[in-house]
C-alpha cells in the first residue's frame, strides 16, 4: 500500500458518533414563517420582550442576503425545508437528572459525557443539550453556591429576565449578519452563564450539543457574562449522526466581560462531516463574539475545528477596554471534501489593548481549508499591539490552503505584526519516524500533534489529550 | 572481525528493485555476518542509497525479485517500523527535518518501541534522560540538541550525529550508514567515526555505505563491495578501498561493459 493511501485510510475512520437515538420527538412542521417564530417563542413561554427581538430578527432576515464571500462553495440552501424546532418528547425539563429518560442519559453516555451522579466528571458542570432542548444541567446547586448561575438559556429567560434582556444581542446585534439574524429569530436552547463580581468560577462549565433529527436546524445561542474581577473557563463540544441530507446549524455566542474579567471559552467540534464523497454532513455557520467591556479584561477563544462538511466561523473580540486581551488559537482540520472557511477578528477600540492569533490549519484529502482574519486598530487605540501566526499543513496533493489576513489601521501607534507558513507532511518524514520503530499512525500523529501545540497547549487539561486523539482518528488513512 | 562460524545476520540474494519504472537494483547478493563491518563503494547513482532504503522499507521502492533474511525471517514482508524494532537501523543519507516533533519526544518512543521488541520495560521520561545523556557522549552532542526539533535547523554534521545518537539508543544488530561521512569536517568525522566503533562488537554488524576511503583509514572494514548499475561488482578486502582511491572507478566501467550482455541503458 502506499503512503498515500496509507494516509488516507487513516483519515477515514469512521465516525464514532454517527448513531442516531431513536426517542419520541415533538417536532413543528417545515419552514419559516412569523407564526413559526410566534411558536417557537410560546412553546418556550418566553417573556414579551423576546418575542419582541425574535421577530424583530426575522424581519431583519428577511431583508438581507446569504453571505457568499467564503471560499466555500455548497447547492443553495432551502431554507423552507428545514424544521425550526425538535425536542424530544418529555414534560418540562426535569428538576432531577432521575426523570430525565433513560434513553437520552444513554446517548450521552455513549458520546462519553456521563451525567449521572455517579459516573459523571468530578470537576466539569455540564450543560447536555439534545435537538433543541436542554435535557440536563449538572452541580447547578453547587455552582449557585459561589453565585455562578450555569443553565439552558431557555431556563434563564425564564428565571433571570433582567439579566437576559440586558445582555442578549449585544454583542451580536440581530443586524450583524444573515446567520445571526436567522438565530436571533428561531434559537432553541443553548447555555447560559453568569459569573458575579469577584468570582472565579470554581469549575471547568461546559455544553455538549448533540444533533439528533435528520431534519432539523439547530440554533442554538449561548450567552456568557463575567462581571467585574470574575473568570471561568467554558468548553464546548458537538457531534451528529451521519445523514445523507446536510443539517444546518447556526449558532451565537455572546461573551461580555468586565472590568478586570477573564472569560477562556474553547470549543472541540466534532459534527459529521459528511462521507468521502462529501455527501451529508452539517453546515456550521456560526457568529461568536466577545467583548472585553471592561479595562484589563481578557478573552480567549480556543477551537479544535474537526468535523462539519462546511465551516463558516469567525470567533472574534472586540477590545474595549484599556489594556484589554484578545487571543484566538485555532486548529482547523479537514478531510475528504469538508471545506473551512474560519478565522477570527480581532477589533482593537482601547489604548494598550493586545491580541494574539495563532491559527493551525490541517488539509487533508480533497478539502478546502482558509484562514481568514481581520485585524482593526482603532483610532483610540494608542500603543495597541497584535501578533499573528498562520500555519497551514498540507497531507497529500489534493487538499489546499489559504490564507486571507485583512489589517486595517487607523492608529499609526499601533503595531500588527503577522507570520504565516505552509508545510507539508511528506513520505519521507514519515519514513523516518517508521523507519525508528514508530509505527504509521503515531508518526502522523506525531507529526500532526506537533504542529498543533501551540494551540493544544491553550485547551483545559482535560481536554488537550482528548483533542490529540480527535485528530489522531480524523486523520486516520490520509497521508501522502 | 571474520569468524566463518558467526551467525548470519543478513542475506541478501538476487535483489532487483525499481522506482516508479525505473529498474535500479539489479541483482544485489550479500552476507553479513555478526561481527563484521562491510563497506559499500561506487560512483553516485550506482544504487547504493536505493540499497539501504530497500532495506529499511521506503514505500517508493518496489522489490521485483530476490529475497531478504534477517536472522533467518524474511525481512522484506515487514512494514518498516517493524524492521526497525527488531534490530535493523538505517542511518540516512539525509536526515529529514520534522517541525514540531520534539527531538527528545521522538528518541525516547523509538527507544521504547525498540525495547517493548525485545521484551524490556518502558523507559519513562526520567529514566530515558538518565539513558541518553549517557548515550549523548559516544557522539559528543550538546544536551541542547535533545530540546529541539527532530533535524530542525541542524548543520549537515548534527544531523549525522543524531543519527550515530539513535544508533547508539537503538541499539541494532544490524547497523547500515548512508555516507555518513559526508558533509562532516575532520573532527566531527573523528567522532562520528569514533562513535561507531564504539557500538561495533561481535554480535553485530554494520555496513557502512561511503565515498571516501578517510572514514575507512578509521573505521577498518572486514569486507568492501563495488557497486555498479545496480549490483555488486566486486568484493575484497580494506585493500580494495585503497585500490579504488588510487585508480578510481574507471575500470569499474570497463568491467562492467565488457560483462553486460545487453547495452545497459536497456537493463
Ligand atoms: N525516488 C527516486 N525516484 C527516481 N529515481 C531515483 C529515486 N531514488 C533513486 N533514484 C535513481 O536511482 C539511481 C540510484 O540512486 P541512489 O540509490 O541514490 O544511488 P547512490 O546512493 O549510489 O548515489 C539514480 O539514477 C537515481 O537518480
Ligand atoms: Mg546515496
Amino acid at each position: 500500500m502506499s503512503t498515500a493511501q496509507a494516509v488516507g485510510d487513516l483519515v477515514s475512520q469512521p465516525y464514532k458518533y454517527g448513531f442516531v437515538t431513536d426517542i419520541e420527538t415533538e417536532k413543528i412542521a417545515k419552514g419559516l414563517s412569523e407564526d413559526v417564530v410566534r411558536l417557537i417563542s410560546s412553546k418556550k413561554q418566553e417573556p414579551p420582550f423576546l418575542l419582541e427581538f425574535r421577530l424583530r430578527a426575522y424581519r431583519q432576515w428577511l431583508q438581507m442576503q446569504e453571505p457568499d464571500w467564503a471560499t466555500l462553495g455548497y447547492p443553495p440552501i432551502d431554507y423552507q425545508d428545514i424544521i425550526y424546532y425538535a425536542a424530544p418528547k418529555q414534560q418540562d425539563k426535569k428538576t432531577s437528572l432521575d426523570e430525565v429518560d433513560p434513553k437520552l442519559l444513554e446517548t450521552f453516555d455513549k458520546l462519553g459525557i456521563p451525567l449521572s451522579e455517579q459516573k459523571r466528571l468530578s470537576n466539569v458542570a455540564v450543560d447536555a443539550v439534545f435537538d433543541s432542548v436542554s435535557i440536563a444541567t449538572t452541580y447547578k446547586e453547587k455552582l449557585a453556591e459561589h453565585g455562578v448561575i450555569f443553565c439552558s438559556i431557555s431556563e434563564a429567560v425564564k428565571e433571570y429576565p433582567p439579566l437576559i434582556e440586558r445582555y442578549l444581542g449585544t454583542v451580536v446585534p440581530i443586524t450583524d449578519n444573515y446567520f445571526a439574524a436567522l438565530n436571533s429569530a428561531v434559537f432553541s436552547d443553548g447555555s447560559f452563564v453568569f459569573i458575579p463580581k469577584g468570582v472565579d468560577c470554581p469549575m471547568e462549565l461546559s455544553t455538549y450539543f448533540r444533533i439528533n433529527s435528520g431534519d432539523t436546524g439547530q440554533f442554538e445561542r449561548t450567552l456568557i457574562v463575567a462581571e467585574e474581577g470574575a473568570s471561568v473557563s467554558y468548553l464546548e463540544g458537538c457531534t451528529a449522526p451521519m445523514f445523507d441530507t446536510n443539517q444546518l446549524h447556526a449558532a451565537v455566542v455572546e461573551l461580555v466581560a468586565l472590568d478586570d474579567a477573564s472569560i477562556k471559552y474553547s470549543t472541540v467540534q466534532n459534527w459529521y462531516a459528511g462521507d468521502e464523497n462529501g455527501v451529508g454532513g452539517i453546515y456550521n455557520f456560526v457568529t461568536k463574539r466577545g467583548q472585553c467591556r471592561g479595562d484589563r479584561s481578557k478573552i480567549s477563544w480556543t477551537q479544535v475545528e474537526t468535523g462539519s462538511a462546511i465551516t463558516w466561523k469567525y470567533p472574534s473580540c472586540v477590545l474595549q477596554g484599556a489594556e484589554s486581551v484578545g487571543e484566538f488559537y485555532s486548529v482547523a482540520l479537514t478531510n475528504h471534501r469538508q471545506q473551512a472557511d474560519t478565522g477570527t477578528k480581532m477589533i482593537h477600540v482601547g489604548p494598550r489593548t493586545r491580541s494574539t492569533i495563532v491559527s493551525k490549519g490541517i488539509s487533508a484529502g480533497r478539502s478546502a481549508n482558509s484562514y481568514r482574519g481581520l485585524v482593526q486598530m482603532g483610532p483610540k487605540a494608542v500603543g495597541a499591539k497584535n501578533y499573528s501566526q498562520c500555519d497551514s499543513m498540507l497531507i497529500g496533493d489534493q487538499a489546499a490552503a489559504n490564507t486571507y489576513p485583512y489589517i486595517r489601521s487607523q492608529q499609526p501607534q499601533a503595531a500588527v505584526e503577522h507570520e504565516a507558513s505552509t508545510c507539508r507532511i511528506s513520505e519521507d518524514q514519515l519514513f523516518y519516524l517508521q523507519s525508528r520503530g514508530i509505527g504509521f499512525e503515531e508518526a502522523v500523529s506525531m507529526m500532526v500533534s506537533g504542529f498543533c501545540r501551540d494551540v493544544f497547549n491553550q485547551l483545559p487539561m482535560e481536554f488537550a489529550a482528548e483533542a490529540d486523539k480527535l485528530l489522531a482518528l480524523k486523520l486516520e488513512g490520509s497521508v501522502g | 572481525m571474520i569468524r566463518p562460524d558467526a551467525p548470519v545476520l543478513l542475506e541478501i540474494k538476487d535483489l532487483h528493485a525499481r522506482v516508479e519504472d525505473k529498474a535500479i537494483l539489479k541483482g544485489v547478493n550479500l552476507t553479513v555476518r555478526a561481527g563484521e563491518i562491510h563497506a559499500v563503494m561506487g560512483r553516485n547513482g550506482s544504487g547504493k542509497s536505493t540499497l539501504s532504503k530497500v532495506l529499511a522499507g521506503h514505500p517508493a521502492y518496489t522489490v521485483t525479485a530476490g529475497v531478504v533474511t534477517y536472522r533467518g525471517q524474511d525481512l522484506l514482508a515487514l512494514d518498516p517500523e517493524l524492521r526497525a524494532r527488531i534490530g535493523v537501523f538505517l542511518g540516512f543519507q539525509y536526515p529529514v527535518e520534522i517541525p514540531g516533533v520534539s527531538n527528545l519526544e521522538f528518541l525516547r518512543v523509538a527507544t521504547n518501541a525498540r525495547r517493548a521488541e525485545q521484551g524490556a520495560e518502558e523507559l519513562d521520561t526520567f529514566a530515558f534522560e538518565d539513558l541518553v545523556r549517557e548515550r549523548l557522549k559516544v557522539v559528543q552532542m550538546d544536551p541542547a540538541f535533545l530540546d529541539r526539533s527532530v533535524n530542525e535547523g541542524f548543520s549537515g554534521g548534527e544531523k549525522k550525529r543524531n543519527e550515530i545518537l539513535q544508533m547508539a539508543l537503538l541499539e541494532p544488530l544490524v547497523a547500515i550508514l548512508d555516507e555518513t561521512d559526508s558533509g562532516l569536517d575532520i573532527d566531527a568525522l573523528r567522532i562520528v567515526a569514533g562513535g561507531v566503533n564504539q557500538l561495533a562488537n561481535a554480535d553485530n554488524a554494520t555496513v557502512l555505505i561511503t565515498h571516501y576511503q578517510r572514514l575507512l583509514d578509521a573505521i577498518t572494514p572486514d569486507y568492501v563491495h563495488v557497486m555498479a548499475a545496480g549490483r555488486i561488482l566486486r568484493t575484497g578486502g580494506k585493500e580494495l578501498a585503497l585500490d579504488l582511491e588510487e585508480r578510481g572507478y574507471d575500470w569499474v566501467d570497463q568491467e562492467l561493459a565488457a560483462q553486460a550482455p545487453v547495452p545497459l541503458e536497456v537493463a
